[in-house]
Parts: structure tokens; C-alpha cells; sequence
């Protein structure tokens, strides 16, 4: 921290890119909590890189005036894996929606739990694909109507905190659009907690889920709260409604590091392995 | 293996050059192997069409390695009679047997192996001397001193029994070694080469027969500060390593056909968001899972036009197991400069081989990564330039943040879908890897440069075309050899001027459908008649085979 730092304002953590979103998009509410929480933490934006994969949300990068890299869908994980370790000195934040995360990116969402890497995970679950105009996503209700899967998908929805619990993330928490200030908390939670830290953030889209406005009615503030016991917060999960907001699970697993110490030889000493 | 690597370690350090390659049944671990060695006073880069001397511990299911291990009336097959008698693909071509009964031998030595009696017999059918041999014994067992004892007792009965079978196949003396020579693989050279070029992060996933590559580098890279981290799929792997370089270190992964599959929608992305990153392509018999442990040169399409859109990145292709260190290197310094993804296609054969080397000449340094100044006012990420090239900001850095995207963008980086932002970043990227002065690493052009004929080949073939050619020379039969390292782009015009004067070119490749062939024939103006020699892998092309169809082709 300096005195520099300490003197930013959440604005001057956003771009001047206007976002693509629709009118009354959740995103916003986390564009907006973003700025708040790295004013909080008191990073330098250019401390800060974030990163995205394909999507409505994974549009936030551009959107800050932080380093961002917005990559390829569902990758955004790995690529932010590879930053961290090669530059550990950064704050990494990731953020993405359910199909990014939960559908494409499945297979890494897992490991990047397992693995444990110092970094936060953001993904803003509307239960659809709003990019591609409102296809049914993993979190998706199985009975939801759409013209892709007419009279739903009757797939069983994913649960995502339950399979952060059981892959090992460190830091669990859920949040919601319409609370910034509760949000942009649980972020500042999240980036400081060591670790694998993953945030769901119910972020209604208007445009293909119209109903979801009704979210605000239904979430329950601080209905969940933090434990580093995972049998004790895998229970709560069992009576999970999917919009009890708070922090789950803070464990206190050591973050991912080389398990080799890096050493200092020069390259040229190598060489002598190969001389006869 | 261990014999083969003991015989391999002996001859490095008589003074000869040796290549050694492997061959194996599909256990996972133990099941018949083969280990094949061509031991020359002169570099070796490929095998000859025959073997002198085929030694077996037993004979269960070797005859897999037939068409490997091709043998003459004059070679020898050693094999223990109690073992049963060799089969008959081998010995119906008339080569001479001679009985050895390993296991009765090494059973008569306490501790005693079949494998060492035969390393010895071996070793003084070709006259080399005990001590290489002995020193060759203790460095592989040096930790193991409790084996050496036995080991060495019963290399020493193996040298006794080849005195009394009045059996001889002496090499040539070797000419005294004037300069340093290294025992290495490909795999090993390759990754040397990335260290050397600057790479200091990679992420891997395991796959035959990149997996030594990566398993090399990762102690290599923790000894001199850098890291490896094993990925999940391939899919992270790349996407780990466009976030690495991304972060200012430049980075690498390792992989094979299937995982280059996998990976190249990222290295779109890499083209796109112009990161460098270097994938080393060990390329094995596709398609599919193919043949996992044999080498072929059939992923050149992909590596050339896997990416979608027009998508402008560097394809090397190293043509020795030494050259795998140089041509590494280099693709980290072009990647470096030209901020865009370099594929180096390296193959099983080069890989995994293992070869007594002349010591590589070191190589200048690149120009490395063009980095923004910090706090540049109105930082323009993808600035157009003229050169193509656009400073690069390191995360971290003051007052040139920008956002790294795969999206079209314009100068600031901020995504554009205006048609005439397409036209200039699509221009700008092209334009870098153009008009960069590749310099003469580009291919080794060699022969008789006055020729009129020319034979084009690339990577692993280059061996087996330069003795194959040498033959044909001793016949008369002259041209010059173009072995190209620098697939991508290519360098039309220093091609033209290697082959000006030239009437007819053979181009030499391992894949079925002669791709090679026709992406020269799709890119250059070639002089002359253009004729092509193309088959599948799985076998490497032989120098007698290359000397034989020369021959025809110059009646032709």
C-alpha cells in the first residue's frame, strides 16, 4: 500500500469502454462492485490483471482499466493459471458466466479448485446464454423452454458450490447483483483469502430470463456462514435453496507453489549433462 | 534398453559417433523391446538399411521388429539356443547364427544378468575397448554399486566367450575427437534450446513421445528460475502458457498430434492477441491416436493451416537431433520478436533417438520482446507500425494497462467489428512475419550448388536424403540438398535463388498425401520438373532407398 494507492476512487478502476450489455443487465452491478472492492484492497490497477473467457460477463476486462485478457471460451481458468504462476506478484481476478465456466470450461473449474491457486474466480450465473440469445446454460432450470431444447433440457442443474466444496476450493461464497455493496465485500473476502477463491454471483439477465427480476424477492442476505469445515458446510449445502447469499467455506489449505524452490544457475551449466 | 544405452555410452566415449533408437511392444512397461544402434567414425543421422549384428536376450514376440531390423547374408544373429532358435523372418535371409547361452552364463555369476553378458559379447565383436565399456557400466550404475560388481563380471565373461567364438566385427578405428561431442536426444536438445532462447514457464500434459521433452525441462527450468506446472488437458496447457507469456515471461509448451489438435484454437488466440509462445509438435503416425511411438511428418497441414481465419504464425522444422537444440532456440527468439505463436515440429524419430553429437555451436541471441515503456501517454497496444511490430506492455507496469483480446480490436485494443480495423490488424500482423530478415537459418542448403538437379526434404528425412545423396554423388549422380528449418512463412525468394540454374527438384517427405509437395507447389514458382517422394511413417526412409530412387530418377 501507498499513498497513491490509497487515494484512488472505484471510478478510476473503470475504463471508458461502454459496455455491450442490455438495460438492466446484473454484469453492471459487477463492473461496479469490481471498482469498489480493488479501491478497497487499495491494488494499483495495473497490479491487477483480469482475465475472462467468451460470453456477456467475460466482456468485463475491457470494461476496467486494469490489465485484462479476454480469451478463448472456457479457458479463462488456464490462462489465468499460467499468470499467476509465471507472476505471482499480480492479483488475478477471473471472471465468466455458467456456460463459460460450468459448461465448456467445466473440466477446468474443477482443477483450478484442486490446484489452489492464489486467485478469484467471479462468475455471474443468469441460468442462460445471453450472448448467443438465450440458450439453456449448465445452471439452467431443466423444464426452461427454449428454441434450441424445446420443453427444456430435463437435465438436472449444476451445482456449483457444492462442486467447488468437493474439488477444493479454499474460499466459496455466493452474492448477488442487487446488493453491490454486499458483493463488492465478499470480493475484497475473496482476493484476500489465500487461495482458490470462488465467488457465484446470481446476475439476473432481464433480456432472455425476465423472471429473474423476481431474484431480488427470493435471495436470503447472509443465510449462509463461513466455516473452514468442509463436512459442516457440505451439510448446508443439502438444504441450499441456490439464493442463500454469504460466504460458505473459508478453508485454510496453503495455496499452490512450485514444490521445487526456484534456483540460479545459469542456463550454460546444464550443458555439462550432455558432454561425454 | 539398458544394454543398448551401456553400448551406446561405450562407443560415445571410444571416440565414435553413435545413434541409437528404441523400439518397443505395446506393454506399458517391460514386454519386448529393441534397441537399434549404428556406431560410424562419422556423424550419424539416420540408420543404414541393414544391421550387422542382431543380439537377443530371448526371442518372445520380436518378430514385431522385422521390418526394423532389416539383416543381410552377411550380418550375425546371437541368441541363446536354450531360448529356441531365431525365428524365421530373420534368418531367412541368410544371415550367419551364432549361439550364446546368456541365461546359462549368467546364472554361473552370482547376481550375473543375461543383458551384461551380451553388452560384452557384443562390445568385443566390435573391438571396443574394455575400459569405454567399464566406464560406461559404473556411470549408468554409479548409484547402484551393489549391481556393478555382477555387471562387470558378467560384461567380462561376455567379452570371453566372443574371444573364444573367433567371431569379429571390428569397427574402424575412430580419428582422435578434436572437439566436444554430447550424448543427447531431441527431446533433451529441444528443451536445452528453449532454456537457451529464454523460456522460463511451461505447462505441460503428458503424451508419447513429447513426455521426455517436458519431463526433461521441468527440473531444468526449476534449476534456473523458472517453473512447470502440469495441466490438466492440452486445452489448459496452451491457455496456461498464453497467460504466462502474456505476464512477460516467455513460455512453452511440448505436445504431440492429438494435443496440437487441441490446442489450436488458442493459438489463435495468440495470433490474435499477438502473445508469443512456442509449441514443440513431437509429431508421431496420425491421424487420431495413430501409432503413438512411431514417427511420421504428417502434421505439417496442421501446423500450417490448422488455425482458423488467415492467421499468421511461424512454423520451424529442426532437421537433426542436434539441430533440435538451434531450432528451438530460435523459435523462441522469432516468437519473442514477432510476438506470434512459433510451432516446431520435431518428430518421434528426432525425439527420442539419442546420438553422439559434435557440441552445438552457440547461437546469437534474438532481439527479443519489443516491451512499452512505462507510462507511455495514449499506450496503443496494437499500434500499426511500420514493421507490424507493437510495443508490449508487461502486467505490472504504470499507465499502459490495456486488455489483451481475441476479439478484433483496434490500436488501444478495445474490440472493433469496423471492417477497416480488420484490414489494418490483419495487414499488421502479416506484415511482421514478412518482412522480418530470417537470415540464412531459414534452411541448410548444401551439395553440389552447381547441380542442375535439387532434392528439397525437411526434418527427420534430412539424414537419410544427405547419405543417400552422397552415395548417389559417388556414382556420379550430383545435386544440391535443400533441408528447410523455416516452413512458415516461407521464403520464396531465397528459395528461387538456391535453386536458380536448377532442372528438376525432388521433393522428399514421410506422410502419405505429399504435403510438403503441395504447399511448395502452392507457394513457389519452382524451376524445372517437380517430382515427389512421398510415404507414410511409421519407417524412416533408409539412405539406400533414397540412393536407389535418385538413381531412377535421374533415367527418368
Amino acid at each position: 500500500m501507498n499513498d497513491a494507492a490509497a487515494r484512488l476512487a472505484p471510478a478510476d478502476y473503470k475504463s471508458d469502454v461502454k459496455p455491450v450489455w442490455c438495460p438492466g443487465c446484473g454484469d453492471f452491478g459487477v463492473v461496479n462492485a469490481l471498482a469498489k472492492a480493488l479501491a478497497k484492497l487499495e491494488r494499483r490497477p495495473e497490479q491487477v490483471a483480469v482475465v475472462s473467457g467468451i460470453g456477456c460477463s467475460s466482456r468485463i476486462p475491457a470494461y476496467l482499466s486494469s490489465y485484462g485478457f479476454h480469451g478463448v471460451h472456457g479457458r479463462a481458468l488456464a490462462a489465468a493459471t499460467g499468470l499467476k504462476i509465471a507472476r505471482p506478484d499480480l492479483t488475478v481476478i477471473v471472471t465468466g458466466g455458467d456456460g463459460d465456466g460450468y459448461s465448456i470450461g467445466g473440466n477446468h473449474f474443477l482443477h483450478a479448485c484442486r490446484r489452489n491457486v492464489d486467485m478469484t474466480y467471479i462468475v455471474m450465473d443468469n441460468r442462460v446464454y445471453g450472448m448467443t440469445k438465450g440458450q439453456p446454460s449448465p445452471t439452467t432450470e431443466p423444464d426452461w423452454d427454449s428454441k434450441l431444447s424445446p420443453d427444456g433440457t430435463g437435465l438436472r442443474e449444476f451445482q456449483p458450490m457444492v462442486i467447488a466444496l468437493a474439488s477444493g476450493a479454499n474460499f466459496i461464497a455466493r452474492a448477488f447483483t442487487g446488493d453491490p455493496n454486499n458483493l463488492a465485500d465478499v470480493i475484497v473476502q475473496a482476493v484476500r483469502h489465500p487461495g482458490f477463491s470462488f465467488v457465484e454471483v446470481l446476475s439476473p439477465c432481464i433480456t432472455f430470463r425476465p423472471e429473474q427480476k423476481d431474484w431480488k424477492k427470493i435471495v436470503r442476505g447472509d443465510a449462509l456462514r463461513p466455516t473452514s469445515d468442509v463436512p459442516r458446510a457440505a451439510r448446508r449445502m443439502l438444504r441450499d435453496t441456490g439464493f442463500d447469499l454469504g460466504v460458505l467455506y473459508a478453508g485454510e489449505r496453503a495455496p499452490y507453489a512450485p514444490r521445487r524452490p526456484r534456483g540460479r544457475r545459469a542456463v550454460a551449466d546444464l550443458e555439462a549433462r550432455f558432454e561425454i | 534398453m539398458t544394454a543398448g544405452n551401456m553400448l551406446l555410452e561405450a562407443a560415445a566415449r571410444a571416440g565414435y559417433y553413435a545413434l541409437m533408437t528404441r523400439s518397443s511392444g505395446p506393454q506399458i512397461r517391460g514386454g519386448e523391446a529393441a534397441a537399434m544402434l549404428r556406431i560410424a567414425c562419422h556423424p550419424v543421422e539416420c540408420m543404414e538399411e541393414r544391421f550387422h549384428i542382431l543380439a537377443a536376450v530371448d526371442w518372445e514376440k520380436v518378430q514385431r521388429f522385422n521390418a526394423e531390423i532389416p539383416l543381410l547374408p552377411d550380418s550375425l544373429i546371437v541368441g541363446d539356443p536354450d531360448q529356441g532358435p531365431p525365428p524365421e523372418v530373420f534368418t531367412a535371409g541368410g544371415a550367419r547364427q551364432a549361439s550364446l547361452p546368456l541365461k546359462k552364463l549368467a546364472k554361473a555369476i552370482p547376481e550375473g544378468r543375461a543383458n551384461m553378458v551380451l553388452l560384452g559379447y557384443v562390445a568385443a565383436l566390435l573391438d571396443l575397448p574394455e575400459a569405454a565399456v567399464v566406464a560406461a557400466v559404473e556411470k549408468t550404475l554409479g548409484k547402484r554399486r551393489t549391481a556393478l560388481a555382477p555387471s562387470l563380471a558378467a560384461v567380462a565373461c561376455g567379452r570371453g566367450e566372443a574371444t573364444a567364438s573367433g567371431l569379429h566385427f571390428p569397427l574402424a578405428a575412430p580419428p582422435p575427437v578434436t572437439t566436444p561431442r554430447w550424448l543427447i536426444t531431441g527431446n533433451e536438445a529441444a528443451g536445452y534450446g528453449a532454456l537457451k532462447g529464454g523460456v522460463r514457464f511451461a505447462a505441460a500434459y503428458p503424451i508419447t513421445p513429447a513426455t521426455e521433452l517436458l519431463e526433461w525441462l521441468s527440473p531444468a527450468l526449476a534449476e534456473v528460475g523458472g517453473t512447470l506446472v502440469q495441466a490438466e488437458d492440452e486445452l489448459a496447457s496452451i491457455n496456461m502458457v498464453i497467460g504466462g507469456s502474456y505476464g512477460g515471461v516467455p513460455a512453452l509448451t511440448a505436445t504431440s498430434g492429438p494435443g496440437l489438435a487441441l490446442m489450436v484454437e488458442a493459438l489463435g488466440l495468440a495470433v490474435a492477441a499477438e502473445v508469443p509462445l512456442v509449441v514443440v509438435d513431437v509429431m508421431r503416425v496420425g491421424p487420431s491416436t495413430g501409432i503413438p511411438t512411431k514417427s511420421e511428418q504428417a502434421d505439417l497441414n496442421i501446423a500450417l493451416h490448422g488455425l482458423h481465419g488467415d492467421a499468421p504464425h511461424l512454423v520451424l522444422v529442426p532437421n537433426s537431433v542436434a539441430d533440435c537444440l538451434r531450432t528451438t532456440q530460435w523459435a523462441v527468439q522469432l516468437a519473442e520478436s514477432l510476438q506470434a505463436p512459433a510451432i516446431v515440429l520435431s518428430d518421434q524419430f528426432l525425439g527420442q533417438a539419442r546420438a553422439v553429437v559434435d557440441r552445438p555451436a552457440d547461437q546469437a541471441g534474438g532481439a527479443g520482446r519489443v516491451v512499452a515503456e512505462p507510462a507511455s501517454p495514449g499506450y496503443r497496444r496494437y499500434a500499426v507500425t511500420p514493421t507490424g511490430i507493437s510495443p508490449m506492455a508487461v502486467p505490472g507496469t504504470p499507465g499502459t494497462a490495456y486488455t489483451a483480446d481475441g476479439l478484433e480490436h483496434g490500436e488501444r485494443g478495445r474490440p472493433s467489428s469496423q471492417a477497416a480495423d480488420h484490414y489494418a490488424q490483419l495487414d499488421k500482423r502479416k506484415r511482421k512475419l514478412d518482412d522480418w530478415d530470417y537470415g540464412e537459418g531459414w534452411a541448410d542448403v548444401e551439395g553440389d550448388l552447381a547441380a542442375e538437379s535439387a532434392v528439397i526434404t525437411f526434418g527427420s528425412c534430412t539424414g537419410p536424403v544427405r547419405e543417400g545423396m552422397a552415395r548417389a554423388a559417388g556414382d556420379g549422380l550430383s545435386a544440391r540438398l535443400v533441408s528447410l528449418r523455416l516452413l512458415s512463412p516461407l521464403q520464396p525468394a531465397r528459395l528461387a535463388a538456391a535453386l536458380a540454374g536448377v532442372r528438376r527438384i525432388l521433393v522428399v517427405e514421410q506422410n502419405h498425401t505429399a504435403q510438403l509437395y503441395k504447399y511448395l507447389r502452392a507457394e513457389c514458382d519452382l524451376p524445372g520438373r517437380l517430382s515427389s517422394l512421398h510415404r507414410a511413417g511409421a519407417l524412416q526412409f533408409q539412405p539406400g532407398e533414397i540412393h536407389r530412387h535418385l538413381v531412377e530418377w535421374s533415367q527418368a
